[in-house]
């Protein structure tokens, strides 16, 4: 049984598989009928409306067919049913479950209860393997992953976007580079885990001191209830800010990412340049989660 | 069999039991700990604390009569204790020694400190450590005990 649960646990090969499909798929090369007869479950504990339609979207794309939850609120977890129970349950009536769960390692538990895949959708802060495995679907559309030099900007403590993107770009020997207000660096551990990989990293203050030498900025979004004090938070967020003018001397082949939604840590202006990629990103999430499914069932 | 000479005022040998010996000088009382044994358990037992040691410097020693412990015991006391050597003793001789070695895994041993983790929700589930060479990390949502793990033991 295939679940993905981790992007830590995939393994090079099996990625650059998966986005080889993306593109294929992308192009139009699928099969519309290759899930037929299948049946999805999406499992949301917590709202996240876009990751959910764009599961449900890919699935109908390959011919297959989706249930969901419902609300919370209405289901028998309300009634304190548990998270293994309801996979248990849900393995009965499905072909395989996309799970999204406040507590963080849920999806691990549920792979474990359940028998059918189970593929990660977000479990709390901890990993959400199909948001890397679009964001690198959209670096590859530009560039080769191997070797770039990367830049995280904004929140890369609590970022899960950025630190499974990190770790898996780390396998193509990438260079990151890390912008970030005081305390909410990269955890430490992960850290040494990057230099564990032999990945360098090389933290700057500034944006301006890097910008240039990036082929990728992935901007994250610093959460207003980081900061105690309002007034910090608008020093900080207007300062890790990307606008026209700081990114006027990037190469010609520079990227900026984001997972969306964004607040105001993107001005604009920056939408119609060609480096903006973030509606692009999220829009290659169906071709890539019909690649991903389409691992999982067949 | 006779206790070694530098134990041997300390502590008298047992006739049936377990000798935990070469415990870290000061860990005696939490490896009693982890052990679930507090002052209301009924063991006869023996602690030795910061004893002589030619290897060690200082050692604390443990001995619990009419106790031989088991794997899972033996486990959880690698934890706190990796360079302990456990005897168990049968009519006063020893019938096995066990080294201590880290297991690859720790199932059901340490609570993992991560308040967000499912493994700390009302779930059927035990928790699983890995053994890692900077620390245990937990199975469900990678978080990493590089230190006092022995605060972490359920
Ligand atoms: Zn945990």
């Amino acid at each position: 049984m295939h679940h993905i649960i981790s992007i830590r646990e995939v393994s090079r090969e099996e990625i650059d598989d998966i986005l080889d499909r993306a593109s294929a798929i992308d192009s139009g090369n699928f099969d519309s009928e290759a899930l037929k007869g299948k049946i999805l479950a999406n499992l949301f504990f917590e709202p996240s409306t876009r990751t959910q339609m764009s599961f449900a979207s890919a699935m109908m794309r390959l011919g297959g067919s989706v249930i969901s939850l419902g609300s919370v609120e209405a289901s028998s977890v309300a009634k304190g049913e548990t998270l293994a129970d309801t996979i248990r349950v849900v393995s009965g009536y499905a072909d395989a479950i996309v799970l999204r769960h406040p507590l963080e390692g849920a999806a691990r538990f549920a792979s474990e209860s359940a028998t059918i895949p189970v593929i990660n959708a977000g479990d709390g802060a901890g990993q959400h393997p199909s948001q890397t495995l679009l964001d690198l679907f959209t670096i590859r559309q530009s560039m080769s992953l191997e070797k770039i030099n990367i830049g995280f900007l904004g929140d890369l403590r609590y970022g899960r976007t950025a630190h499974s993107l990190a770790a898996a770009l780390s396998r193509y020997d990438a260079r990151i580079h890390t912008i970030t207000p005081k305390g909410l660096e990269l955890p430490p551990g992960l850290t040494e885990d990057l230099i564990e990989y032999g990945t360098d990293i090389v933290v700057h203050e500034h944006l301006e001191d890097v910008v240039e030498d990036l082929d990728v900025l992935y901007v994250t979004r610093i959460q207003r209830e980081r900061f105690p004090d309002p007034a910090d938070y608008a020093s900080i967020a207007s300062s890790y800010r990307v606008t026209p003018d700081v990114i006027r001397g990037v190469s010609d082949r520079f990227l900026l990412m984001h997972p969306l939604p964004r607040v105001d840590e993107i001005d604009p202006r920056v939408d119609a340049l060609p480096c903006a990629r973030y509606f692009e990103q999220s829009r290659n999430g169906v071709p890539v989660r019909m690649a991903m499914l389409q691992k999982v069932f067949l | 069999m006779k206790g070694k000479p530098e134990d041997g005022l300390l502590i008298s040998p047992i006739r049936n039991g377990t000798v935990i010996d070469h415990i870290a000088a000061g860990e005696g009382l939490p490896v009693l700990r982890i052990l679930g044994i507090t002052g209301r358990t009924t063991e006869e037992l023996s602690v030795a604390t910061n004893v002589e040691s030619r290897q060690m410097g200082k050692k604390d020693i443990v001995k619990i009569e009419n106790r031989e412990l088991v794997k899972e015991e033996v486990d959880r006391i690698s934890l706190i204790a990796p360079k302990a050597s456990i005897n168990i003793i049968r009519e006063y001789r020893v019938v096995q020694k066990i080294g201590v070695e880290i297991p690859s895994e720790v199932v059901g041993v340490i609570r993992c400190p991560n308040p967000a983790c499912i493994s700390n929700a009302n779930e059927p589930i035990r928790s699983l450590f890995a053994c890692q060479r900077r620390g245990y990390r937990c199975r469900y949502c990678d978080t990493m005990i590089t230190r006092d793990v022995g605060s972490y033991i359920v």
